[in-house]
């Protein structure tokens, strides 16, 4: 053992996520230049559409009314100790729009997208029905990342809008249910407070967050191994990864955003 | 004509093609044999182009394949793959007719739907299976949806792996005479994989063996019984001891 094996152990597993993290940014160049040459494949859009973003719309819902629900209440118990515990709707309002919004719907849909993304075409790499989707003169680059990757960045920031709201519908409830706040004042706080920029900002991250969970879910099925271990390989790396790139390029965000 | 010059495939340490030199001219019937795991489906998907050689040369009409046009390239060819490689997320018939439903083949539904059921007639499979899901259907007849679909649109080139595993006898029968009557009716070029000897003798003009990584022995397959090479001795009788270790 040398002096230098510590720090050869770090460097290798950041050589090789940076390594990695060059061929998605490849992959994801890749997909974007698909966007401009034709075919298009229509039905396998509307399918994703349907699956990324209207079937993904229950699990989004209470994920994010629970999550205001909580959010209230600490928020009420977290004031009362400097007697600040009219903030209530406010600080809801921005912490469901800012950042729990965006973060949570973001996870949810690489727990829920990302995998069955993931899982799917990995199944389809093993059992060579990519193989035979090449012969078939289709590009699966434009046949199966394009329609996917399009459909997240497109719904999910329309799923953080259905969270924002939700989110902030549940900590109304518990607040005027529970805590005794006055409905109406609660809804004009939650209105006069928020601003464009939080509203730009949550959607900003949505489109973001829908197309790393996707992009990410194509590019580790396609990088799939033989057999079943490597649809469960593909799978898991795709959500460790989608989910890890969500929280980082949400951080990345703020700072660019909130950060001055 | 296909001809493949001193082509090389490894995966890592594990070198399967080494150096494999075959001619396949055009509207011929070609039959591959050789053992489990000698490198004959790696053959076939390095002449498409799924696969790449790592060495040697693989032309099509004298043109190198890895400089074609890819799209334009594909389009002259079909294939069945060893699974079948069914879109499960299809119906059977949409399967069939994938090439038909898109690209520069594209053609009104109905049509399409109507050539793919004259295609799985054509492999025995009744108009109802049309409509099933590929999970629906049994190894048998997925193997023949597959089949279906690498003749759908009528390509110049085929090529079958291991059409007729799975099948049973008559249902074997019905195959080979499809794939014979695609060569010598359609003038297709064809290259089949297969481990039955009775397949070999129903479709080939000429038969190749691939063994330790090259073309062992190739020649018409009037020839396969009378060669005196040991190795296609030994494979054709089915004989445990010989020159191919039954241990591979
Ligand atoms: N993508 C791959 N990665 C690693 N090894 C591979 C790959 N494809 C094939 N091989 C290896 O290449 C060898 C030949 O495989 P191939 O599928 O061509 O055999 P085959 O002659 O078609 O056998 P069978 O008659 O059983 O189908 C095998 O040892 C296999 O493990
Ligand atoms: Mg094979």
């Amino acid at each position: 053992m040398t002096l230098a094996s510590p720090l050869a152990a770090l460097g290798r597993p950041v050589l090789a996520a940076l390594a990695a993290l060059g061929r998605v940014a490849i992959y994801a160049g890749q997909t974007f230049g698909a966007l401009f040459s034709k075919p298009f494949y229509t039905r396998e859009f509307l399918s994703s559409l349907l699956h990324v973003g209207w079937l993904s719309l229950p699990v989004v819902g209470l994920t994010a009314i629970f999550t205001g629900g909580a959010l209230a209440l600490q928020i009420y118990a977290g004031g009362q100790r400097f007697s600040a515990e009219a903030v209530v709707p406010q600080i809801v309002a921005i912490g469901m729009v800012r950042e729990l919004g965006p973060v949570l719907v973001g996870l949810m849909i690489a727990a829920r997208v990302t995998s069955s993304i993931a899982a799917e075409i990995a199944t389809m790499k093993v059992t060579e029905q990519i193989d035979a989707l090449v012969t078939l003169s289709t590009n699966p680059l434009k046949y199966l990342t394009l329609p996917r990757v399009l459909a997240g960045t497109l719904t999910v920031p329309l799923l953080v809008a259905v969270g924002d709201i939700i989110g902030i519908m549940g900590g109304f409830l518990v607040a005027t249910g529970q805590l005794g706040f006055n409905k109406a004042t609660y809804i004009q706080n939650t209105l006069d407070f928020l601003e464009g920029a939080d509203v730009v900002s949550s959607l900003v991250k949505g489109a973001v967050f829908g197309f790393i969970a996707t992009l990410i879910g194509c590019y580790h099925g396609m990088a799939s191994g033989r057999g079943a271990m490597g649809v469960g390989g593909a799978t898991k790396t795709a959500v460790a990864a989608a989910s890890v790139l969500i929280l980082a390029a949400n951080f990345l965000l703020t700072s660019v955003m909130f950060g001055s | 004509m296909i001809e493949l010059a001193n082509v090389t495939k490894s995966f890592g340490s594990n070198h399967v093609l080494r150096g494999v030199n075959l001619i396949v001219p055009k509207g011929q019937s070609m039959v591959v044999i050789g053992g489990s795991g000698t490198g004959k489906s790696v053959l076939l998907k390095c002449v498409l182009g799924l696969v790449r050689p790592d060495q040697g040369l693989i032309t099509l009409d004298g043109q190198d394949v890895a400089k074609a046009e890819r799209e334009a390239f594909l389009a002259r060819f079909g294939m069945l793959f060893q699974g079948g490689a069914l879109f499960d997320s299809l119906k059977v018939w949409e399967n069939v007719a994938f090439r038909l439903l898109r690209g520069p083949l594209k053609r009104p539904k109905a049509e399409a739907r109507a050539i793919a059921i004259e295609k799985l007639r054509r492999v025995g499979l009744v108009p109802e299976t049309a409509d099933l899901f590929p999970a629906e259907l049994s190894g048998g007849m997925q193997k023949r949806v597959g089949l279906a679909r690498a003749i759908a649109a009528e390509p110049e080139i085929i090529f079958f792996d291991e059409p007729t595993t799975g099948l049973d006898p008559i249902m074997a029968g019905v195959i080979n005479d499809l794939i014979r009557e695609i060569v010598s009716e359609m003038g297709a070029t064809a290259i089949t994989i297969t481990h039955d000897m009775t397949s070999v003798r129903a479709i080939a003009d000429r038969v190749a063996m691939l063994h330790g990584g090259v073309i062992r022995w190739t020649g018409p397959v009037k020839e396969m019984d009378v060669t005196s090479d040991p190795y296609v001795q030994q494979f054709i009788h089915g004989r445990a001891t010989g020159p191919i270790a039954a241990v591979r």
